[in-house]
């Protein structure tokens, strides 16, 4: 299970290079999305389709809100 | 592997930066002004009243000691005693509104209420400025 973390620990993480994954649909990823995330949509969310990712950095997940 | 679990809601309700079709839109963020006077609840408002008349603004914004917004001074309530602490004239809990509402709307939602500004504060209350109506309207133009 993924870390919850707030704005402090994402921005900490951010400064240390860390990977943004927006898991929202691809139009809303297109229409606004935290500078440099990749989109991989929830629903592809799978081995694949993380190949993109470097696994020796940190990986920040995020959505629309909590819900 | 981490969830940013407050989201982009919370990141754009911050005024950060954001990139897409939609970042480069007018939102009350980008015409944040900061020279608005602030003050604490215990301070007297004597000095504050002469902070409000070197700025533009009828009004002063009394904060916490991290920058919550807890209240709001009008000049017009600062004739009275000038050693009177902010906290015993402020009108506490002023309305805010988040950096990311478009422009446009915040400019409608002020004219329909005949207000001349509004306060923007980040998710936790802090004060990140204030807007202009007549500066939104002039963008729209």
């Amino acid at each position: 299970m993924p870390t919850p973390i707030e704005i402090d620990r994402l921005q900490e993480l951010l400064g240390g290079g860390a990977q943004l994954v927006d898991v929202l649909p691809t139009r809303v990823y297109g229409e606004q999305h935290l500078p440099g995330a990749v989109n991989i949509p929830l629903t592809q969310l799978d081995r694949e389709t993380t190949a993109v990712l470097d696994k020796r950095s940190a990986v920040v997940v995020y959505c629309w809100d909590y819900i | 592997m981490y969830d940013y679990a407050p989201g982009k809601v919370d990141w754009l309700a911050r005024n950060l930066p954001s990139e897409g079709e939609l970042a480069s839109r007018p939102t009350a963020g980008s015409f944040v002004r900061r020279d608005v006077a602030t003050c604490q609840l215990d301070q007297p408002v004597g000095p504050v009243r002469e902070r409000i008349d070197e700025t533009p603004y009828g009004f002063a914004l009394v904060l916490s000691p991290k920058g919550v917004l807890l209240g709001r001074l009008r000049r017009s309530a600062l004739d009275g005693d000038p050693n009177a602490v902010a906290e015993s004239v402020m009108e506490p809990g002023p309305t805010t509104v988040r950096p990311d509402t478009p422009a446009g709307e915040l400019a409608e939602r002020l004219r329909k209420k005949d207000l001349k500004t509004a306060i923007l504060s980040d998710p936790e209350g802090r004060l990140l400025g204030i807007v202009l109506r007549r500066e939104l309207e002039a963008d729209a133009v």
